[in-house]
């Protein structure tokens, strides 16, 4: 089995009718990476996720899961899955809901135990654990959904919206979660319309329009080489500005404020002391990394691919 | 098997804490008082006036016959009226269950986990199968009892006749089960009671025509079996149970006259398997 993919997919397409939901999506995960799968409303997300769990058969193209041709039960051993807007076995309690979810993965009993209560502590449910999930709120449904994915250690996890529904707090703890999944070098498949979560969380992204992925890219690139910094300071001669082009360009000009790309971020601190040296008052030298946003608005137009 | 025994138990949970169990237990017990009430009295008339008739004659003879006769006939009613109640439990616990858990997603976790959809439907066949089977005892068992402790009668052959009775509703389950993998709940209620409805006239076609010994309106009726073979269920458990001499008398409203054969018995067994695999079939190729 070649560890190295978590994920692999070749033109996987899925026709309702006439009408193509996944055109042909082809793209690559490695295990270990957290990956990001974003695209606008109807680019086919949802039913590309379901191709790959085996819920929603594809028409054609092929896919493997660690290795293992989607749908190989040997295979969801080693998987944990949190779907969008997830609904419950509600008349359960916690407890009993997460007993139910590692039977079916087929944990011996004493280790479930173990791992529920590790569990239920780690996304701070362990006090209404005796709780029906009936009386649970948005929030609450949310944590104990995540739980459910990760009961059997899974080595690859599917992530459908994790942080719809939650507060502040939550959406932390589901970032934290997500790092230590990857310390633990277990891949994530994070779908989240959330790009400043998507953002700080994962290592790479793909935006999937009409069904099919129009870039894939690791968000480490996202600014590399080129930083927009924002200088605010008063005494600004043309002189001065004038000399701030060795270390960068594009550079605009207005009274107190000036804004120029730089190649790398060590630059900074010389800009700085340049600006002081000639007599300047600086306030601030603020870099503004490309966000996200601005790629997915990039990539996928204004119109959302509609 | 573990993963049938794991759904087949979360269906049981689900049936008790949804109160579906509780409802049972209640509206049945309401059942089963109603149904005492009135065979007391029923029956008490029955055996005065058996006795004033007779009224130490020559005819007293006939005295205990009448009772048999009248008790026979008012326990059939009961387990008519039980038998009924048991498909309605059956078709309305099956409807919502495949289609109900895809369109609310519920079932969406259950199925990426290592585990078979066959299993996921057998698991739910054989906790539902369970629930009728409670059912049933309460609703016939009741019935049973009552009429044994009120008039010290009990009909032959109950355990075929229970059994066939039971056999009914887990067609009945089946059949909901099936369409439940295909349809909605609404759809799957329609399709089932219509039909349960088909079945029920046909086989009183069936009836009538072995009355007048019409044989075109006895073939109408078999085909009617042979579409949904429910009714035919319910006539031979109403044969096994009646008394002698009211299978030689002809038509009584709860008994049987046209008698399915046990060929028919066999092909509803054959029907209830062919319609459980249907079930498995749609439910793995569904999109969820």
């Amino acid at each position: 089995m070649p560890e190295s993919l978590a994920i692999d997919t070749h033109e996987l397409r899925k026709v309702f009718g006439e009408q193509a939901a996944v055109k042909g999506l082809t793209l690559q995960v490695r295990q270990g990476e957290v990956f990001g799968f974003l695209g606008p409303n109807g680019a086919g997300k949802t039913t590309s996720i379901k191709m790959l769990l085996g819920l929603v058969a594809p028409s054609s193209g092929r896919a493997s899961l660690l290795g293992a041709p989607v749908g190989d039960r040997d295979m969801l051993r080693y998987m944990g899955f949190l779907p969008e807007h997830f609904r419950f076995q509600e008349w359960l309690t916690a407890e009993e809901f997460l007993e139910l979810h590692g039977q079916l993965y087929g944990m011996p009993p004493r280790d479930l135990r173990s791992r529920i209560n590790e569990l239920l502590e780690r996304v701070g449910l362990s006090d209404f654990r005796k709780k029906l999930l009936r009386t649970f709120s948005k929030g609450m449904l949310q944590r104990i959904g995540l739980a459910q994915a990760l009961l059997n250690r899974p080595r690859l996890v599917f992530l459908d919206e994790p942080t719809s529904g939650l507060d502040p707090v939550g959406r932390r703890l589901v970032r934290d979660m997500i790092r230590e999944l990857r310390e633990a070098d277990t891949s994530v498949f994070l779908n989240s319309h959330l790009l400043s979560e998507i953002e700080v969380t994962c290592d790479r992204v793909a935006f999937i329009r009409h069904g099919e992925v129009i870039r894939a890219m690791e968000l480490s690139s996202l600014d590399a080489g080129q930083i927009n910094v924002l200088i605010r300071a008063k005494g600004l001669s043309p002189e001065i500005t004038a000399g701030l082009s060795q270390w960068g360009r594009n550079l605009q000009i207005g009274p107190e404020t000036v804004n120029m790309i730089i190649s790398a971020e060590s630059a900074m601190p010389e800009i700085t002391r340049y600006l002081v040296m000639h007599g300047a008052e600086v306030y601030a030298v603020t870099p503004k990394h490309a966000s996200l946003e601005e790629v997915f608005i990039e990539t996928v137009g204004k119109d959302g691919g509609l | 098997m573990t993963n049938i025994w794991i759904l087949a138990r979360m269906t049981f949970r689900e049936a008790i804490r949804r109160r579906i169990v509780a409802t049972g237990l209640v509206l049945g017990l309401c059942f089963l008082i109603i149904y005492s009430i009135g065979f007391h009295f029923i029956f008490g008339q029955i055996v005065r006036t058996a006795s004033a008739v007779s009224g130490g004659s020559a005819l007293a003879a006939v005295t205990p016959v009448a009772n048999v006769e009248g008790a026979n006939t008012l326990l059939l009613l009961g387990l008519y009226a039980a038998t009924f109640l048991s498909i309605a439990m059956a078709a309305l616990l099956a409807a919502d269950t495949l289609s109900g858990e895809i369109s609310s997603g519920t079932i969406q976790t259950i199925v990426t986990k290592p585990i078979r959809r066959m299993e996921i439907v057998l698991g739910k066949w054989l906790g539902f199968a369970f629930l009728l089977g409670l059912y049933l005892a309460l609703m016939g068992g009741g019935t049973l009892l009552s009429v044994f402790l009120q008039a010290g009668y009990l009909p032959d052959h109950v355990l075929a006749g229970l059994s066939l009775i039971y056999f009914e509703a887990l067609l009945i389950m089946t059949i909901s089960m099936a369409c439940s993998s295909a349809f909605s709940a609404l759809a799957t209620g329609g399709i089932v009671f219509g039909l349960y409805g088909l079945a029920f006239i046909g086989g009183w076609i069936e009836q009538f025509g072995a009355i007048l010994q019409n044989p075109t309106a006895i073939k109408v009726g078999i085909i009617a079996s042979l579409i949904i073979p429910s009714e035919a269920l319910w006539r031979r458990a109403a044969f096994e149970m009646q008394t002698p001499l009211a299978g030689v008398l002809g038509l009584s409203p709860f008994g049987t006259v046209s008698v399915p054969s046990l060929l028919m018995i066999a092909y509803t067994a054959v029907y209830l398997l062919a319609t459980l695999a249907a079930a498995i079939r749609v439910f793995e190729k569904r999109d969820i």
